[in-house]
């Protein structure tokens, strides 16, 4: 078999990245339907390689506060991963899971922010149960961690870590909704030797 | 009037009275500034990661603090600041996940602002003012009129160091 380089990989890599956020936005929005009780459709995700100097502003302008959930994740792959979604999609969520009427505005509370944690945590889950189905690797995550905050400074952490050895992230977009379409982004972030051990899963190799 | 100039993420510029130079969403990574209070030129870098030396890619020299601090430095006295009265000022490093542990992610806005403390300190340059750690993101600006240090963070009061 001949040699495939790097920039190959990195295509099937998107491709299985691409793959892997269908399944596991499939997986989410059903989880998710169901809790909410509401019918929910998704659309194909979108996976984007950017510059990490650009990520700050990839999702909406630097200084628009959006929602960030965080979880390391370990076991056969070392790194983490993140969730992110826009005010108007956090607070639609959080209406719905609470009862209220959809014009609700008003500050997240503990309870809000706890049944935002709740979603982002199933909606990690499913991916990572998609990406461990596919590679055959166990992924175990930690605990979700939130953040409401500028997008520039939630970003600046899978910035900070792709950035550790490269200038390129994978953003991955996915759409689900029904009335109301929630956008939602996800970024995984493996260390160097786990990035190799997802290609080698695959069968692909630098 | 006066323009604002902005940096962007691993980026830095330099900035004369009456402008402002200003950077968005600090997180994690550290707004570095230098000052000359005399000829009102100052200069910004918003870099992310504390130590080029410890990356096999390190190219971008905004990126990483030692060298990012040095190419600052070299700019803002090409512009004609004296070395002598130039004072910094930091702001960022925030931890903006409550991550237990230390693992890379979770400290590395500590190790950021440790890192500016430590290249100033080898280059006796003083550190008039920080506004570092804690877990939410800053905006920041320096105005140059006055050598202010702006910083903005959602739902706190601006803070000026």
């Amino acid at each position: 078999m001949g040699k495939i380089t790097l920039e190959q990989v990195n295509d099937i890599y998107v491709d299985v990245l691409r793959e892997i956020g269908n399944i596991g936005a499939g997986n989410a929005t059903t989880a998710i339907a169901s809790m909410l009780g509401v019918r929910l459709d998704m659309s194909v995700p979108k996976v984007a390689l950017l510059e990490v100097s650009k990520l700050g502003s990839a999702i909406c302008p630097e200084e628009e506060i959006i929602v960030g959930i965080f979880l390391e994740v370990q076991t056969d792959i070392d790194g983490s991963m993140m969730f992110l979604m826009k005010m108007d999609s956090a607070r639609f969520l959080v209406n719905k899971l609470m009862g209220r009427d959809m014009d609700y505005e008003s500050d997240f509370d503990e309870m809000d922010l706890s049944a935002l944690k709740e979603i982002g945590n199933i909606i990690a889950a499913s991916y990572l149960n998609a990406l461990s189905t596919m590679t055959n690797l166990v992924i175990t995550p930690s605990i979700p961690h939130i953040a409401v905050d500028m997008a520039a400074s939630i970003l600046s952490v899978p910035a900070i870590s792709f950035g550790q050895f490269g200038d390129n992230a994978l953003l991955i977009q996915t759409e689900f909704g029904d009335d109301v379409l929630i956008n939602g982004f996800f970024i995984l972030m493996p260390e160097q030797d786990s990035y190799e051990k997802i290609l080698a899963a695959l069968g692909l190799s630098v | 009037m006066s323009k604002v100039i902005k940096v962007g993420m691993a980026d830095l510029n330099i900035c004369k009275s009456p402008d402002i130079i200003t950077t968005i969403g600090l997180g994690s990574c550290i707004g570095l500034t230098f000052y000359d209070p005399i000829t009102k030129i100052g200069g910004l870098v918003h870099y992310m990661l504390p130590d080029s030396t410890q990356m096999r890619n390190n190219t971008n020299i905004a990126k990483f603090a030692d060298t990012g601090i040095d190419a600052l430095l070299r700019k803002v006295l090409m512009a004609g600041a004296n070395r002598n009265r130039l004072v910094a000022k930091i702001a960022g490093g925030a931890k903006m996940f409550q991550v237990s542990g230390g693992s890379n992610v979770g400290n590395v806005g500590e190790r950021n602002a440790m890192a500016a403390k430590m290249k100033l300190r080898a280059l006796g340059i003083r550190l008039a003012a920080e506004d570092t750690g804690l877990n939410f993101g800053r905006t920041v600006e320096l105005h140059c009129e006055t050598g202010e240090f702006y910083i903005k963070a959602i739902g706190k009061p601006v803070k000026i160091i």
